[in-house]
């Protein structure tokens, strides 16, 4: 009787706090087709302001102490046939989301909104990327999420495996489990809509998001959540939004620290920061997004000397993104200016599974207890 | 007997004949497939010269036959025709001509060319070479077979007789050589003609290929070109011996007389000041002048200014029919041609024409196509030896909207072009005719002319993006501007919104409208007009009214007309300004017609009808 109460109550607010989004969604959508229409009546070339997504203009906000965009702005305009056709774009997939999603409850993936556009003539999108970049753009404009305007991107498969218990509000009811206890060798699957989930009990001391299947792997076979109590996160490279959100959820309601496990080489320094500080794309998520406190364990440049670990040839390309790293505002720290200069020095990158050279429980037995102590985390 | 004399035992003339059969390369018979080429062209070359002599609009037929091992080349035209004592000695002796001791532009100029053929010809193939030639309706035509007795270099006639010839006039020539039939690329025989075809665009050329195709060059004008004159030799540049040599050998007794008669542009006015300036007796007779005197004539020659040489020798293509030509055999946007002003060097008077064509189906990421030119004959070898080529290198066509990645060389784009050198004398580099030399008043004049047709083409780009933004305008303006307007109405589920404003500014035009409240019975009127364009524009607003309307600010000039009143307002707004007039009138039964403006063009008004 009790449960049922409980369950019934977590379903009405999600409901709630979805009809109210909804509702708002609506009306700022309706608000910017107001402003294009009132620019049209007063005579005022029609356009819409957004802030410019660049490295350059991206700052530090202290009050979340995350990344968000700065003050410049890209003005899109019907002067050029660009911007109009862009504004053409943005206005039919207005209508789009006000008639068919909000009002009939409805939702597309991304990529069906992109194939949507096929009937639009003019409007219609080249490629998806465009339709992408056009609802990040609402997103910025009506400060609200895609998930309001119904759109999921399609499912990427990341997972959590670890002592936690969780409920899912799916579309074929309330699921709970445990996501050690309950789930396949491949963990819980993250949903594309994290707000969905309602954490219960946990019996962990650290969350930790891994780049590559491989490690999650490696780490799942060695026991290592159970010896240390860990919740791994696999992020599955670049990390999506729903996975960037969970762990955002467990570092923020459950104050477990996280910490972030990578190849050592620029490309996964980006992943890092696009989880503590922010990515270049999505500021206007960061609040959303964003663990601060997120702490990156490795690979370093500095593990490459220290253990001595087997590597690759930088390439130009790394070496670019290394140099493009050090004017990066997110990486301006005394930590990665150190690191990152050392691996110019080196020349070298290594993989994860470097530490495979030293026999398969080198990572679990040595290297991972010896710098989570150097973080103070165990 | 001394060795001298043993050697000069041996010592014995070369005839000209056995000098080319022995150097044929000096000719442009190197090779096989370039063999086929030069004996048509000089076949062809000689037909236009003789059809232009004559008055005759050229209609040529050329026809390559493979006969065994050896091709058979066949060249017919509707000239004139050659009497039958010339026969002979046109085609089968060297160095025969009408055209070396005349000033005057040609094709031909030595008389080499169509012998050096018939050389080439019985060299590979022993066969004679064939001839026909009728010059009048009512005579028979005659019929040869020629080969060259090269030690004496004089024709041997192997047959000459009367034939019946169903043509009115004109001449056939056949010849059997070795040689190789290319197609496809420019150095070809129809290369060639294509080629000729656009500096003749008043000849007709039809080619029939070995396979049996047929290829015909129409004519793009029926008026012949303008006759050239035979002109003397003009006093700037002369060369110091051919001086010494017009002086001995003139038949004129006084110097006074020899200048005025021997040389163009100059009158009795120059003859005595050159004379004055070399110190010389006017009334002296010229043969008599030392080595000495003559140099203080030929230095008195480089101080005097004398007018150009006349005109009228050369016969330039001209732009019109330049510009048909290439519209002719290529598909442009855009041509641009030029025609330079009479020049000399070395005493030869020659000009330059130009022309540029660009766009259309040409190749956008290789080099331009180069077609070089000399006295209308087109020059197809050895592109890189010569002034034309380099005079084009040199010129820096970065700045004219063609590339030219490092900074020099042919340059890169969809673009033909076209430099045609007439003179009465063409400075060749070989006698193969195939690069001119690089004479510096040559190289300037191509180079004024390049960059003159390289203006006009940096003036139609530019031209262009002021378009393509108009259009760009337009498609904003005709086909989104209003879909986004009836979607928002969709979304809002309010009236389309008018765009006219938006429109106004977007175009830069002149933006009327009128906004009207209604008031105790009266309608106020307020009308407003923006300038969005960069101009001032002064103007007369119209508003016609059916009655008299009140507190008309600022004050309107009034026309009663039968039916009502057409106030009106002269305006005058600067760019980015506005103006505001009202009034107020009756608001019972009135309805307000279309505002007018008088004294712009419609494409730059916007709300308002233009009259």
């Amino acid at each position: 009787m009790e449960k049922s109460d409980e369950k019934n109550e977590f379903e009405r607010t999600l409901n709630i706090k979805k009809a109210e989004k909804s509702k708002l969604a609506e009306e700022k959508l309706l608000g910017l087709a107001n402003t294009l229409y009132n620019q049209f009546q007063q005579g005022i070339v029609p356009h819409i302001s957004l802030p410019s997504r660049t490295k350059g203009n991206i700052e530090f906000s202290t009050k979340d102490d995350v990344w968000i965009y700065g003050d410049q702005e890209t003005t899109r305009s019907v002067k050029t046939v660009r911007g109009a056709k862009t504004l053409l774009k943005t206005v039919h997939l207005a209508e789009l989301l006000i008639k068919e999603h909000i009002k009939n409850n409805r939702g597309s993936t991304l990529r069906e909104i992109y194939y949507i556009s096929e009937n639009w003539d003019i409007a219609k999108f080249h490629e998806q990327a465009e339709s992408d970049r056009l609802i990040e753009d609402l997103e910025i404009v009506t400060a609200l999420h895609r998930e309001d305007f119904h759109v999921r991107p399609e499912e990427d498969g990341a997972a959590v495996f670890g002592p936690l218990r969780l409920k899912e509000q799916t579309r074929r009811g309330e699921r709970e489990m445990h996501c050690q206890e309950d789930v396949g060798e491949a963990g819980y699957q993250i949903p594309f809509n994290v707000d969905n989930i309602e954490f219960l009990s946990h019996d962990a001391k650290m969350v930790m998001a891994i780049e590559t299947g491989g490690m999650y792997a490696r780490l799942i076979e060695n026991g290592f959540d159970e010896e240390y109590n860990a919740i791994l996160v696999h992020i599955k490279g670049q990390p999506a939004r729903s996975t960037r959100r969970i762990i955002k959820r467990l570092n923020a309601e459950l104050n477990i620290p996280v910490v972030v496990f990578t190849d050592g080489d620029p490309w996964s320094y980006r992943i890092f920061a696009s989880i503590a500080y922010g990515a270049i794309k999505s500021a206007h998520l960061s609040e959303h997004l964003v663990t601060p406190t997120a702490r990156f364990l490795g690979v370093q440049p500095s593990d490459i000397v220290d253990y001595n670990l087997s590597t690759d040839k930088l390439t130009d390309q790394d070496m670019q993104a290394l140099r493009s790293e050090l004017t990066d505002p997110r990486f301006n720290t005394p930590y990665w200016e150190k690191q990152i200069r050392l691996q110019i020095d080196l020349k070298k990158k290594a993989e994860q599974q470097a530490f495979a050279g030293k026999g398969l429980d080198y990572v679990t037995k040595t290297y991972l207890p010896e710098r989570l102590t150097e973080m103070g985390i165990i | 007997m001394e060795i001298a004399e043993e050697l000069a035992k041996q010592q014995k003339a070369i005839s000209v004949a056995e000098f080319f059969e022995k150097n044929r390369q000096i000719l442009g018979f190197d090779s096989a497939p370039r063999a086929l080429i030069t004996c048509v062209k000089e076949a062809v070359d000689n037909s236009l010269d003789a059809c232009e002599d004559a008055g005759i609009l050229p209609d040529i037929f050329v026809q390559i036959k493979k006969n065994g091992e050896y091709y058979q080349v066949i060249v017919e035209d509707n000239g004139p025709g050659i009497v039958q004592e010339e026969i002979p000695r046109v085609f089968a002796k060297l160095l025969y001509g009408s055209r070396f001791h005349t000033l005057r532009q040609s094709r031909g100029q030595q008389g080499i060319g169509i012998s050096a053929a018939v050389l080439y010809s019985q060299l590979t193939s022993g066969r004679p070479t064939k001839v026909i030639s009728k010059i009048a309706p009512d005579r028979p035509a005659r019929y040869c077979e020629l080969l060259i007795n090269t030690a004496k270099n004089e024709p041997e006639i192997l047959k000459s007789e009367d034939m019946d010839w169903e043509r009115p006039r004109g001449t056939r020539v056949e010849l059997e050589m070795e040689g190789t039939y290319v197609r496809s690329r420019r150095q070809s025989v129809y290369g060639s003609l294509k080629s000729t075809a656009i500096v003749n665009p008043h000849a007709r050329l039809t080619l029939v290929e070995p396979e049996g195709n047929v290829e015909v060059f129409e004519r793009a004008t029926e008026s012949l070109p303008k006759k050239a004159y035979a002109i003397s030799p003009h006093p700037d540049g002369i060369e110091l011996g051919e001086l010494i040599k017009l002086l001995r050998y003139t038949d004129k007794k006084k110097l006074r007389v020899f200048l005025k008669e021997t040389f163009s542009s100059i009158g009795a006015i120059s003859a005595q000041e050159l004379c004055r300036l070399a110190s010389l007796d006017p009334e002296e007779a010229p043969t008599g002048l030392d080595h000495e005197a003559a140099s203080r004539l030929h230095c008195a020659f480089k101080q005097i200014k004398v007018k150009s040489p006349p005109v009228d020798c050369l016969s330039p293509i001209g732009e019109e029919l330049i510009k048909a030509g290439l519209e002719k055999e290529f598909r442009l946007d855009y041509i641009a041609t030029t025609v330079r002003p009479v020049s000399v060097y070395s005493g030869n008077p020659f000009l330059v024409e130009v022309g540029l064509g660009y766009g259309g189906e040409l190749e956008k990421e290789s080099r331009i196509e180069l077609l070089r030119f000399a006295n209308r004959v087109p020059l197809v070898y050895q592109q890189g030896a010569c002034a034309v080529t380099h005079a084009v290198e040199s010129v820096s066509w970065k700045n004219y909207s063609l590339g030219q990645p490092t900074g020099s060389g042919v340059p890169i784009g969809p673009a033909v072009l076209l430099v045609h050198i007439a003179s009465t004398n063409i400075p060749f580099t070989s006698e193969s005719k195939d690069a001119v030399a690089d004479m510096p008043e040559i190289l300037t004049e191509i180079d004024l002319g390049l960059k003159e047709v390289a203006r006009k083409l940096r003036r139609y780009m530019s031209r262009q993006s002021v378009l393509s933004e108009r259009r760009e305008k337009e498609e904003i303006i005709r086909k989104i501007l209003p879909r986004i307007a009836q979607k928002l109405s969709d979304v809002l589920e309010r009236d389309v919104p008018d765009i006219g404003p938006v429109v106004a500014k977007i175009m830069g035009n002149l933006l009327v409208f009128r906004k009207v409240e209604r008031n105790n019975g009266q309608l106020c009127v307020k009308i407003q007009v923006e300038n969005h364009s960069e101009l001032v524009r002064s103007f007369k607003l119209h508003e016609v009214l059916a009655v008299q309307a009140d507190s008309v600010t600022p004050a309107a000039k009034v026309i009663p007309l039968g039916d009502g009143y057409d106030y009106h307002w002269k305006l005058s707004i600067g760019p980015g300004q506005s103006a505001s007039l009202s009034y107020s009138i009756a608001a019972y039964g009135i309805s307000l017609k279309e505002l007018v403006v008088e004294g712009l063009e419609a494409e730059i008004v916007t709300g308002a009808r233009v009259i």
